[in-house]
C-alpha cells in the first residue's frame, strides 16, 4: 500500500504533465508546410553542387582537376581543355571541357569547395535530388552551371 | 399492435442515431488527429478538402477497397463474428441515453431518447460486458500469438475496471435512487446540491475507470502497438479492421455520454424548458468537452506496465471506490 503523500505526489506529477500539454495546446505549431512553404537552412548547409561564373559571364572553372582530386569518393570527373585566345570561356588557360558529378557516389562532405582555387565549384542549398531515373543523378556541366532556386530560406547561423 | 409508436417512430430514431453515430466517430477521428497535432506542436491532418475534413472519407474509402485477407488455420466464423460482436453493442449503448427532452413533431410528442427503460444503467454494463466477447473472440479465433496475448489482456482489464465503475455506480444510484437514465436526468426528487458535489468528487476515479473500460491510453493495453503489433487485430484487415476502430471510438463516444448523464446533467442547460432543441446541442457540447478530455489525457500520460494497471486497480481503486460508496449510503440515509 501507497501511502497518502505519494498519491498525492503522483497526483502532483500528473497534473504538471497536463500542464505541459496544455501550453503545447496554445502554442504555434512548429510545422512547416514544405512543398508549399520553403525550409530554412543554415547558411553553410551543404546540398546539391553548383559552379559558378564572374559577374562578365565567364566560368570560374579553370579545369584545374583539384576537386577530383580532392574528392574521396571519385564522384568528380573533369576533363580539361585549352581555351581558346578570342573566345575564352574562363579567365585562366585551361576551360572545364567535361565536368561530371555523379550525386550516387557524392556524400556531401565539401571538399571539392575548399579544395577549388577560384571557389568555382561550390555545395548549393537546393536539397530536392529526386529524380525518376538513374541518369538524373549524373549532373552535367550544363545543369551545374544553371542551378534552379532552391526553395529554402536562409537562416542566422 | 399501435404500429407508429411501438415499430416506425423507434425505428426512424434509430436509423438516425445510427447515422449520427458512424458520421460522429468518423469526424471524432478527425477531431483526435487534429487535436493531438495541436497538443504536439504540429497541425495534423490538413491536406484532404479545408483543414483536413476530407480525411475521414478518404480513410473510409481506403479501408472499404482494401483487400480482405483471412489468414489460414483461423476459425472462420469466429473471426468474422468478432468485428460484428464488437460492433453491435458499441451501437446499443446509446439506445438508453437521452439526448434531450420530448420535442413535438406533426402533433406528436417525441422523447429524444431511443427506449426509455427503467434499467438504463444496467442496459449499459450488459451491452458493454458483450462487447467485450468481440475483442477475445477475434484475438482467439486470429490463431496469432500477440492477438490472444491481447485479447487475454482486455479480458483481465475489463474485469478488473468493471468492479470499481460498478461500486461507484452503485453510490451515485443510491443518490438518485433510480437506474433509468431519464429520471437521473430529470429527477422527480431534486437531488440536493450537496449531494451533486459529493458526486462530482468521484468523477475522477470515474473517469480513470472509463479509460481503462474503452481501453484508451494510457490503459490501451490490448493493442499496446510496442509489445503487442497490434493486440486482439493483429490479423485484422480491410473493413473487419475498421469495424474494430469504429467500436473503440464508439466505446468512447458511449462513455463519455454515460458520464454526461450521471454527472454533469444530460442535455439540461440554461434555457432548455423553452427551446428544446437546445438539449442536443447541450448534450454534444458536453460530450465533446469530455472528448477533449480525453484526448488531453492521451497526449499526456504514457502509459503504465500492465502489472502496474492491475495492482492500481485492485490496490487502489478499488478500496477507494468501497469507502466512497460507503459514506454515500450513509449519507443518503441520514441526510
Amino acid at each position: 500500500m501507497s501511502s497518502v503523500s505519494d498519491v498525492f505526489q503522483g497526483i502532483g506529477a500528473i497534473a504538471q504533465g497536463f500542464g505541459v500539454t496544455l501550453n503545447a495546446l496554445f502554442q504555434k505549431p512548429l510545422t512547416v508546410q514544405y512543398p508549399e512553404e520553403p525550409v530554412a537552412v543554415y547558411p553553410r548547409f551543404r546540398a546539391r553542387h553548383e559552379l559558378r561564373r564572374y559577374e562578365n559571364g565567364l566560368e570560374r572553372c579553370i579545369g584545374c582537376m583539384l576537386c577530383e582530386a580532392a574528392c574521396p569518393t571519385g564522384a568528380i570527373h573533369v576533363e580539361a581543355a585549352e581555351n581558346d585566345p578570342a573566345n575564352p570561356v574562363s579567365p585562366g588557360e585551361r576551360y572545364a571541357s567535361v565536368y561530371e558529378v555523379n550525386l550516387m557516389r557524392c556524400v556531401f562532405c565539401g571538399d571539392c569547395e575548399t579544395a577549388c582555387p577560384v571557389e568555382a565549384i561550390v555545395l548549393g542549398h537546393d536539397f530536392e535530388l529526386a529524380v525518376s531515373s538513374r541518369d538524373g543523378f549524373l549532373l552535367k556541366k550544363e545543369a551545374l552551371l544553371n542551378p534552379k532556386v532552391p526553395n529554402v530560406i536562409v537562416r542566422a547561423e | 399492435m399501435d404500429w407508429i409508436n411501438l415499430v416506425i417512430i423507434p425505428a426512424i430514431k434509430s436509423i438516425i442515431l445510427v447515422i449520427v453515430l458512424l458520421t460522429g466517430f468518423a469526424y471524432l477521428t478527425w477531431f483526435e488527429r487534429k487535436l493531438i497535432g495541436r497538443f504536439q506542436q504540429r497541425i495534423g491532418p490538413n491536406r484532404a478538402w479545408k483543414f483536413g475534413l476530407g480525411h475521414p472519407i478518404a480513410d473510409a474509402l481506403k479501408m472499404i477497397f482494401k483487400e480482405e485477407t483471412v489468414p489460414s488455420y483461423t476459425d472462420k466464423i469466429l473471426f468474422v463474428l468478432g468485428p460484428a460482436l464488437a460492433i453491435a453493442p458499441a451501437l446499443l449503448i446509446f439506445a438508453v441515453i437521452p439526448v434531450g427532452p420530448s420535442i413535438t413533431l406533426f402533433g406528436k410528442e417525441i422523447p429524444l431518447v431511443v427506449s426509455n427503460v427503467n434499467i438504463g444503467i444496467l442496459w449499459v454494463l450488459a451491452v458493454t460486458g458483450i462487447g467485450t466477447y468481440g475483442v477475445i473472440l477475434g484475438g482467439w479465433a486470429s490463431n496469432n500469438k500477440y492477438s490472444l496475448l491481447g485479447a487475454l489482456r482486455t479480458s483481465s482489464q475489463m474485469l478488473s475496471y468493471e468492479l470499481p465503475m460498478g461500486i461507484l455506480l452503485i453510490a451515485i444510484l443510491l443518490v438518485y435512487g433510480t437506474l433509468n437514465l431519464n429520471q437521473i436526468v430529470t429527477p422527480i426528487v431534486p437531488v440536493p446540491w450537496y449531494l451533486r458535489a459529493w458526486l462530482l468528487l468521484a468523477f475522477p476515479v470515474f473517469f480513470i475507470t472509463m479509460l481503462a473500460e474503452t481501453s484508451r491510453k494510457p490503459f490501451d493495453f490490448p493493442e499496446t502497438e510496442n509489445e503487442l503489433v497490434a493486440g486482439f487485430q493483429t490479423e485484422y484487415g480491410s473493413i473487419k479492421f475498421a469495424l474494430y476502430y469504429m467500436t473503440e471510438y464508439l466505446h468512447i463516444l458511449g462513455a463519455c455520454g454515460v458520464a454526461v448523464t450521471l454527472f454533469f446533467g444530460g442535455w439540461r442547460g440554461p434555457f432548455v424548458d423553452q427551446v428544446p432543441i437546445l438539449g442536443p446541442a447541450y448534450f454534444v457540447a458536453k460530450v465533446l468537452a469530455l472528448i477533449f478530455l480525453f484526448i488531453w489525457v492521451s497526449a499526456s500520460v504514457p502509459r503504465p506496465r500492465y502489472d502496474q494497471l492491475l495492482k492500481f486497480c485492485w490496490t487502489f481503486l478499488f478500496p477507494l471506490s468501497l469507502v466512497y460508496m460507503a459514506i454515500t449510503a450513509v449519507a443518503v440515509v441520514l441526510l
